[in-house]
């Protein structure tokens, strides 16, 4: 075996953070490698902020703010963004909505301008919801209703491991739901969550701070004070008997399976979160990992498998309940139990026996390489940047992942195997109604 | 005048610091110093056109098990090795090249590059790992051609370039069923050779000193590989547009396509910057008219492909059933619009902004920069045409990028495919041109 390489490597950025008078938190970091910057507005509301009978309304939402602002007509945003030599995009998450351009430095302020633009107030018509409805309704047949595998499991397993609607509802959104939003629903939506004290704008790259902090006054400083809503309270507590339901996919060639557990708080309870993560690397990273070498590589039972943390996979992305889920495709729709047999074993051997000689190192060496790379790109710094300081409240704590990782004892990676118990989880089987 | 901001003054990106060198074996070997996050890209690529019938399923089965194992090490002690380094390592392949694709903790770049030359030079293919990797092939293959979109882009594929080894997007699965453990041996002894191999790394390196170490860790790989003859890519014949059926589809998969220019045609920058126009960003004619006036698609997307053998202009949408005819006549109009009338300055102005700077922001990156230099080097282009692009598309005229789109963009050069519920959508489609079912 190759010698390990030093201890994982340290990191330090360069933060800087300011709160204007109208609440908005900003988190200016510089970075004159290259002449780009990233900007990135995170809001705090996302799918499960939704009220009932409206599933999918913090997307569609989404897509109504890149529809026009207070002095910008439709496609407007789009044109300058690009012929600025930059990109763009949103994204509707769990807990959150980001917004964010990629530019070249030169475009800093207008990037600015853009932002705020819309943080004042997007144009919201009759003709550009129902537009974005049927470009949404296109997306979700793209994504999930013309595709194998479309939506499973992030739109489906909650619904079996989650009981409140805010937790358990299709986070794309029913047709109808989508179908019944109105412009007032959107009006509504954006006084109730989208006030700057509500939201965290990110500025990453080429630029100097002081400068950056001036125009950031200059644009969203005037933008005025809301109030910001009270989050409720989303815990549910752990299963206590089995859960099992099946979902029929037209498309798919061959039979899926989602296993669900509901986790710790991984905000409040980081040091138990940060174990489960090393355990789903232990789990499924790479063919070294347990259950890729009981599943694929031993039992042939399995085409392939992942265990990851949060709804899209990332773990740092959602606040309490989260899930863990272990995912699978497998040929033969008769060795679900067997696959479902031979999880309860391995963890429960990761549970009793530990881990092996230096296996949490490499999982840990491995995690924090990957925490890096993602690092890299000034955009998702950008990102990674607002969303820390939304949901944990501090910034700077991505930059201590790695030694916090390297905190987390064997004994925590078995406690928190030990949990993952069959009467704790909820399966969901994806049953194949496609020809091979 | 306008409520936005006007642009300042662009600042120069720094002059990256680059080493390269080929050594005895054949191997050119690039490494660029691109700090940022202490970490390695590597990506070494090795070139993999081949002409026979079962090339490609003996291809796929060798990329899914030239990891399972190599020199003293079995499966999962080399994948233990490598997340031991930081580092991750995958093996994928297509019709134009074999490509190792990791990334490292940069002081174990050594590491990485010795277990890179352990498997170049000792891959064990185990008969039971390639039989367990055949098993598994089959079963992504099965998933893959269960989505339209993919099951398009062969259908598309067989009908422009016939029996070229081109028209063979993905192996069948019964020629990767018939792969045995020694004619993956062969093709890997005939093949997975350093004459003609291009390995990039990018990041936290002193270039100099990561040449060295690359060409003492793949010191033993050697020997000439064969070459096999490739026949030339034929001209697409004209064809009818091509309905393929998938009952109970609530969406049509669109795609389009037409012989392009290679990045070192004097026209390319103008034929660039006229497909960006049409519909190759969002504020392009395609994507405002299709998604953000109609709301027929999510995103429509036109772009030139770079393959080693010729460029191809490529559209693909995914419309709703209903709106399938009209979905192509718009398409058709727009084209047909870029051929026949001028662009405006306006629009020629925008996507040459878009073009240089999304450029530079997707070498901007360790990731982005190691990736497409590893692209660039298939057609002998290195970080000079990086550098270099943006000058080329400052010269473009509004006049060049009309021509371009005259000569490349006419709606009757390109080779068409639907799949959908032809029950639906083939009688409206059949109103606006010929159409083969």
């Amino acid at each position: 075996m190759p010698k390990l390489a030093a201890a994982l490597p340290k990191l330090s950025f360069d933060v800087t953070h300011h709160t204007l008078d109208n609440g908005l938190r900003v988190v200016v970091s510089p970075d004159r490698s290259a002449p780009v910057i990233g900007i990135a507005v995170l809001y705090d509301v996302g799918i499960r902020s939704e009220p009932e009978g409206r599933t999918g309304f913090a997307h569609l939402f989404e897509h109504l703010m890149f529809q026009g602002s207070t002095n910008l007509e439709k496609l407007e945003h789009f044109r300058y963004v690009q012929s600025s030599g930059g990109t763009f995009n949103g994204s509707t998450h769990i807990d959150y909505t980001n917004y964010f351009e990629s530019l070249p430095s030169n475009a800093l302020e207008r990037g600015l301008f853009l932002e705020a633009d819309r943080m004042r107030s997007p144009r919201i018509t009759e003709e550009n919801l129902a537009n974005q409805l049927d470009v949404v309704k296109n997306e979700i047949r793209v994504n999930v209703l013309n595709r194998p595998y479309g939506g499973f499991p992030w739109i489906y397993l909650p619904a079996v491991l989650f009981d409140s609607f805010a937790n358990s509802h299709n986070g794309y959104g029913g047709f109808e739901d989508l179908e019944s939003a109105t412009v007032d629903d959107a009006t509504d939506f954006f006084k109730k969550y989208y006030a700057p004290g509500n939201a965290v704008l990110s500025v990453v790259g080429d630029l100097d701070v002081d400068e950056t902090l001036g125009l950031v006054d200059r644009h969203f400083g005037g933008i005025t004070k809301r109030r910001t809503p009270k989050r409720p309270n989303f815990a549910e507590p752990a299963l206590t008997a089995e859960r099992r339901e099946t979902h029929h996919d037209a498309h798919a060639p061959i039979p899926a399976v989602a296993i669900g557990y509901r986790v710790p708080n991984p905000v409040r309870e980081l040091d138990d979160h940060l174990a489960h993560i090393l355990l789903t690397e232990v789990l499924t990273d790479g063919d070294a990992s347990r259950l890729q070498r009981r599943l694929v590589q031993r039992d042939h039972i399995v085409t392939d498998i992942a265990a990851y943390i949060g709804e899209f996979g990332d773990p740092f992305d959602e606040r309490d309940p989260t899930a863990l889920t272990i995912s699978a495709h497998y040929p033969d729709a008769a060795s679900l139990d067997a696959i479902l047999r031979a999880i309860d074993e391995e963890l429960e051997r990761i549970a009793t026996d530990g881990l092996d000689a230096g296996e949490l190192d490499r999982v840990r060496r491995r995690l924090a390489a990957a925490v890096l790379r993602e690092l890299d790109p000034v955009i998702s710094r950008t990102l990674e940047f607002a969303k820390f300081e939304l949901i944990y409240g501090r910034t700077e704590m991505i930059a201590e992942l790695p030694s916090l990782l390297e905190a987390v004892s064997e004994d925590a990676v078995r406690r928190a195997a030990g949990g993952l118990q069959a009467s704790r989880r909820a399966v969901l089987e994806l049953v194949a109604g496609g020809s091979r | 005048m306008s409520v936005v901001p006007a642009l300042t003054k662009p600042r120069r990106a720094r002059k990256l610091s680059v080493d390269e060198r080929t050594t005895d074996s054949g191997l050119h070997i690039v490494a660029v110093r691109k700090p940022g996050v202490p970490l390695v890209e590597v990506r070494l690529r090795i070139p993999f056109l081949g002409s026979g019938a079962t090339h490609p399923a003996r291809a796929a089965v060798l990329a899914d098990s030239l990891l399972t194992g190599a020199g003293p090490h079995d499966r999962a002690e080399l994948a233990s090795a490598i997340q031991s380094l930081g580092a991750d390592l995958s093996v994928g392949v297509d019709a134009d090249r074999l490509l190792f694709t990791g990334n490292v903790l940069a002081p174990a770049l050594g590491g990485l590059l010795d277990l890179v030359a352990l498997v170049l030079t000792e891959a064990t293919f185990a008969p039971d790992e390639v039989a367990r990797e055949r098993e598994r092939e089959i079963e992504r293959l099965s998933i893959a051609r269960s989505r339209s979109g993919v099951i398009a882009g062969e259908r598309l594929a067989a009908r422009m370039w016939g029996d070229h080894p081109y028209a063979l997007d993905l192996p069948t699965a019964d020629a990767v069923a018939a792969a045995t453990p020694t004619q993956v041996n062969n093709l890997h002894r005939d093949r997975v050779r350093p004459d003609g191999a291009v390995l990039i790394l990018v990041g936290d390196v002193s270039p100099k000193r990561a040449l060295d170490q690359a060409e003492r860790a793949l010191g033993a790989w050697a020997g000439r590989g064969k070459k096999p003859r490739i026949p030339k890519l034929p001209d697409p014949p004209p064809s009818p547009l091509l309905m393929v059926d998938r009952p109970g589809s609530v969406q049509s998969s669109l795609r389009m396509a037409t012989m392009a220019l290679p990045r070192t045609d004097p026209d390319y920058p103008a034929l660039q910057l006229a497909n960006l126009i049409f519909g190759g960003y969002f504020s392009s004619r395609w994507v405002e008219n299709l998604r953000e006036d109609k709301g027929y698609t999510y995103g429509p997307h036109s772009r030139i492909d770079h393959q080693v053998l010729g460029s191809i202009l490529m559209l693909d949408a995914e419309v709703a059933t209903e709106v399938t005819a009209p979905s192509l006549l718009e398409t058709t109009y727009e084209l047909g619009k870029m051929a026949t009338l001028p662009v405006t300055e306006h629009e020629v102005e925008s996507v040459r902004q878009y073009a240089i700077g999304s450029l530079a922001l997707s070498t901007a990156t360790q990731t982005g920069l190691a990736s497409t230099l590893s692209a660039l080097s298939a057609f002998g282009l290195g970080l000079d045409w990086i550098i270099e692009h943006p000058a080329r598309l400052q010269q473009v005229s509004v006049e060049d990028v009309s021509a371009a789109a005259a000569n490349y963009l006419a709606p009757t050069r390109f080779t068409s495919v639907v799949v959908g519920d032809a029950a639906t959508v083939a009688d409206r489609l059949a109103v606006l041109g010929p159409i083969e079912i």
